[in-house]
């Protein structure tokens, strides 16, 4: 996993609450036995749909830090929707509240997802619809978040906060816990 | 403590639990499908990791199969070669799998409750969010993304954080034509698609004990819908009658222990919960969703909402846009192309015979293409058995075999463009069933009232 260091980035405003994993990545794409190759079908379907999308506006595509409203990612539990905004070149994603399995997805993937007050992201939504130029900073080791002079500090849990800094990954957490599993089996009958 | 039986599975579950740590949970069984596995298994093969536990994993195939007779032939090359992917890794490793004409190929959340497979006081992941639909049988059943799979299945164990818990109770006698399908959908427009965020749900109530396990199934399987991680309902003499017998399930003496165990899941009297909240359902009529998510769900009888009522204004609007419908317009009566009835939220032997007492000597309108999809084998040769299929066919339905068919437009079954749908799905996003496709969620009765007047309509209007 590539480790998370402070950075500065251009955003992408998706003015939507419920923002679901089927916009992020249409079942169409899903078919790929690999991790790769997703990036390029991001939000497919609205982009297609509505040109005026804000993925299709030059000024804003490049961006690396992606802000929308509520609930965002709920729906369909697809990783690929984690893969497919971080092959996109997004590193962050900032909003208010997030689906659960997508949050459990985007941190096992070193994809950084900030929540925010719900007046903090429509006001900088409204900022950023009125200015592409405008930049954000992250950096997460201490956990600030800036955007148009203001400066806020968000929560974000110690263990993820950890494997992002560190680059590590679950897997290797959860094997180093074999003894205890293996004693855990020993005491059930299922 | 007085404790839920959310809590109960949970603590059952813990393995480790550090402070400033994710517990360390332990699944017991892992469903698997094409869709979500492929990254698991080769990240397991690229670090040379062993499946820790073969027989906690059960895989068939479902997502990207075609329906027709000759489905063993799959077009699409990236499909073949998913479901490919799946059969050699499941060689590879000793992993069963349900393939087709295995006898019980099907939606893995229709599979695993028919081979009893699903067990009360178990918990289950599946790469696939509608995992809860296993809750109703008193188990902890949530979805995950495929990280997670590989964790299981390397491990056994996940990282959890605890969920939130919230009772749900339905009380009061609905009108005639009102099912389990009608309740859920019910639920999710009060409390919204974030509503059951970061929660478990436990069903509760005198209409959850009357419902039987299709029903359970049901509404369980949408409680990802308003956000829920899973909805369970405790095991009871429904639940056992149901299970005994079955394949994977507990036999002779330890099947009367595993009864005895599984009595004791059951929330304690006055337990705590984080949320609760009481769903009236006294003469409550059939429910359909006008909108773009699942939250967008009214009455047969009344009208589409206006911008004041208290969704998200932006996504009203993309939804009057989309759907062609606007703000105080009737809902019944609208001209209808497609009809579907399948998936896991409704594709089980009682959706299909309530749809067969329906169609039973009457015609799907000339103008609507009615696909009727079991949900497994089991239910495609039961619905046979019972000449369902005959009765199908005689309406001038499509009667199809198992798969996800057009709940999710990822094979060849799909809602054209600009085409109206009542689907028995589960979701009605934006190109659910096909890019600019319109989806109407609705129960199976309520789907198979509208394909034979052609318009919307529930079973009372026949
Ligand atoms: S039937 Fe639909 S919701 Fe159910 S598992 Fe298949 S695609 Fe998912």
């Amino acid at each position: 996993m590539e480790k998370f260091d402070t950075f500065n980035s251009k955003v992408i405003p998706v003015d939507l609450d419920n923002v679901d994993t089927d916009m992020i990545i249409p079942a169409q794409h899903l078919k790929s036995v690999s991790k790769e190759g997703f990036g390029e079908h991001l939000f497919s379907n609205l982009r297609q749909m509505y040109p005026d999308f804000i993925l299709n506006r030059p000024e804003y595509s490049t961006g690396q830090i992606l802000l929308s409203k509520s609930n965002f990612g709920c729906g369909s539990s697809r990783e690929h929707a984690a893969w497919a905004i971080q092959q996109y070149g997004i590193k962050a994603v900032v909003c208010s509240s997030f689906g659960d399995i997508f949050f459990n997805n985007s941190a096992k993937n070193g994809l950084l997802l900030i929540t925010l007050p719900e007046e903090t992201i429509n006001k900088w939504l409204a900022l950023s619809l009125a200015d592409s130029t405008l930049t954000m900073n992250i950096n997460l080791e201490h956990q600030t978040i800036s955007f148009a002079g203001e400066t806020f500090s968000f929560n974000y849990d110690e263990f993820r906060k950890h494997c992002l800094l560190k680059g590590l990954d679950d897997l290797d957490y959860l094997l180093s816990q074999t003894a205890d599993i293996s004693a855990y089996e020993s005491t059930r009958s299922i | 403590m007085k404790q839920n039986i959310i809590n109960k599975i949970w603590d059952h579950h813990v393995v480790q639990n550090k402070p400033g740590f994710p517990t360390t949970l332990y699944i017991d069984r892992i469903l698997l499908h094409e869709v979500t596995s492929a990254q698991a298994f080769a990240e397991l093969k690229k670090r040379n990791i062993p499946i820790r536990n073969k027989d906690h994993l059960l895989a068939t195939i479902d997502h990207s199969i075609p329906t027709d007779k000759n489905r063993a032939v799959i077009a699409d090359e990236i499909a073949r070669t998913q479901v490919d992917t799946l059969r050699r890794n499941c060689q590879e490793t000793g992993v069963t799998i349900y393939d087709i004409e295995s006898s019980h190929q099907g939606i893995v959340h229709v599979v695993g409750p028919e081979l009893g497979f699903t067990l009360p006081g178990t918990t289950i992941i599946c790469g696939d969010s509608h995992t809860s639909t296993h809750g109703a049988f008193g188990a902890l059943a949530f979805g995950v993304g495929t990280s997670e799979i590989t964790h299981a299945m390397a491990s056994s164990c996940i990282l959890q954080s605890k969920p939130k818990t919230f009772k749900v109770e339905f009380t009061g006698k609905p009108s005639k034509y009102f099912t389990a399908k009608d309740a859920i959908l019910k639920l999710i427009s009060v409390i919204g698609i974030g509503g059951g965020q970061g929660c478990v749900i436990e069903y509760v109530g005198e209409y959850i004990r009357e419902l039987s396990m299709e029903g359970r199934m049901t509404i369980c399987n949408m409680s990802i819908e308003c956000g829920a991680r899973a909805g369970l309902v405790a095991p009871d003499a429904t639940t056992f009658a149901y299970l005994e017998g079955r394949e994977y399930a507990p036999k002779g003496a330890a099947w009367e222990k595993a009864k005895t165990e599984w009595l004791k899941l059951v929330s304690d009297a006055d337990a705590d919960y984080d949320q609760s909240i009481t769903i009236d359902l006294t003469d409550a009529a059939p429910m359909l969703t006008w909108g773009i998510n699942p939250e967008h769900a009214i009455a047969i009888n009344e009208t589409v909402p206006g911008l004041d009522s208290g969704s998200d204004k932006s996504t009203l609007e993309k939804a009057y846009a989309y759907t062609g419908l606007h703000a105080g317009q009737n809902l019944a009566g609208i001209s209808v192309d497609y009809v579907f009835v399948g998936s896991c939220t409704n594709g089980r032997i009682e959706d299909l015979r309530a749809v067969a007492s329906i169609l039973d000597g009457r015609k799907v309108a000339p103008h609507v293409t009615m696909y009727i999809v079991p949900g497994s084998e089991q239910v495609l040769a039961q619905a046979k058995a019972e000449g369902l299929d005959k009765i199908f066919a005689a309406a001038g339905a499509d009667f199809r075999m198992p798969g996800c068919s057009m709940c999710l437009a990822m094979n060849p079954d799909k809602v054209p463009e600009g085409k109206r749908c009542v689907s028995t799905s589960n979701r009605n996003f934006i190109g659910r069933q096909g890019p600019n496709s319109i989806t109407h969620l609705a129960s199976p009765q309520t789907a198979a009232a509208s394909a034979v007047l052609g318009y919307v309509a529930s079973e009372g209007d026949l």
